[in-house]
């Protein structure tokens, strides 16, 4: 019983953060598209409305899978070879937002510029 | 082959230091290579099972599925962390008294081991599938052949245990009477910054829309992504550009566990260790 109550303690804990969920995500309109080819981002630099929530389309046309991170823009999602994700960014404010791909680092360089 | 090997290290890194951290908190533990070995067998085999399916995953929950499964396993370890570290702070004193009696103590400490193995199976599944993600690319691609992935695979994942090692073997340096209480204060600032992490997913995600606003911008003091930046990650939370939530979630943990060790503390033992003292 003891045993009980302390793992119901602690996933309360976790779950008392649930309160500030939303039902749904915020869904936002058409996608911006980013194509991933020989490891460099097409086009490097893409136009976003700013503070609006705005979703990036990352097609990867490469073979390799990589991993689509911004610490600016605080995302980080892996694509697979010859796939595509949705990601998710803003509201931003006005500015530059760079983003870089992990697995190609040297060559896998762009930014958002939300204004 | 150098490239590989050493994004396959920092991820290696990031289980890696969770692993040496359980390892030191576990140190004179009955059976808890076991229980770790399990953790780390259990991550790797379920890192395959997620790679596998992670296009699948992806397009979950409206394109969502990557964050929400980010975020719900990084949300199992702090519940299994904030457990673990109530248990202990429940049985530590018998647990310590009785550590040479087979039975009744012992056979509840699997509990909490099988906790923590849970901690070290969610880091070794969440590394090890962008690991697998990562080199599978790589082979499929006609980049690399299989001797280049082998080395810069089993080069990144050599120093990674390495450095792990060496993280293990400076705790244990710790005198026995301080040990406990550090990893015990390392286990909580884990939880914490996995709860940080995993706020950061949700909002990723959409499903937090609150607290976005972020506080400060250290990255021109220690990037999150440098080798220190991501070693601190790991152990204490730490990240250059933490929003709201996220600092709201790491002070709320760290403060919740606390919590819940002082109550677990004052429970009276059980009803064997009672009945095996009043029989002394």
């Amino acid at each position: 019983m003891r045993r009980v109550s302390l793992l119901s303690a602690a996933c309360a804990l976790a779950l008392s953060g649930a309160a500030f969920l939303s039902a749904a995500p915020v869904r936002a309109d058409d996608a911006i598209t980013i194509v991933i080819k020989d490891h460099k981002f097409e086009p490097a630099e893409v136009k976003v409305p700013a503070n609006k929530r705005v979703t990036l389309l990352v097609d990867n046309q490469d073979a390799t899978s990589e991993e689509f991170e911004s610490g600016e823009m605080k995302v980080e999602k892996i694509v697979g070879g010859r796939k595509q994700i949705k990601v998710m960014v803003g509201p931003l404010k006005p500015g530059r937002y760079p983003f870089f791909g992990e697995f190609h680092e040297a060559t896998a360089q762009g930014a958002v510029i939300a204004e | 082959m150098l490239a590989s090997l050493i994004i396959v290290f920092r991820e290696v890194l990031e289980a890696g230091l969770i692993v040496g951290i359980v390892l030191a908190a576990t140190q004179g533990v009955v059976g808890r290579g076991r229980w770790i070995a399990l953790g780390i067998v259990g991550g790797i085999i379920g890192s395959c099972i997620i790679a596998a399916f992670a296009d699948g995953i992806s397009s979950l929950f409206a394109d969502t599925g990557q964050e929400m499964f980010n975020a719900t396993v990084l949300l199992i370890a702090v519940v299994m962390l904030a457990w673990h570290n109530a248990w202990m702070a429940q049985h530590g004193r018998e647990l310590a008294r009785d550590m040479k009696a087979v039975g009744h103590a012992v056979r509840s400490g699997e509990k909490s081991l099988a906790a923590l193995a849970i901690v070290i199976g969610v880091a070794v599944l969440r590394e090890g599938s962008e690991i697998v993600l990562f080199l599978t690319g790589i082979l499929a691609s006609e980049e690399g052949g299989i001797a280049t992935v082998a080395a810069g695979g089993l080069g990144g994942v050599a120093l990674g245990a390495l450095v792990s090692v060496l993280l293990y073997a400076g705790l244990v340096q710790i005198p026995t009477r301080h040990l406990f209480a550090t990893t015990t204060w390392l286990l909580t600032l884990l939880a914490a910054g996995m709860a940080a992490t995993a706020v950061n997913f949700l909002a990723q995600g959409g499903m937090l829309n609150a607290g976005g606003t972020v506080l400060w911008d250290s990255s021109g003091i220690l990037r999150d992504n440098s080798l220190i930046g991501q070693a601190l990650h790991v152990l204490v939370g730490y990240t250059d550009r933490p929003t709201e939530a996220q600092l709201i979630a790491y002070v709320g943990v760290v403060a919740g566990i606390l919590l819940l060790t002082r109550w677990a503390a004052g429970k009276p033992p059980s009803d064997r260790s009672r009945v095996a003292s009043a029989a002394e």
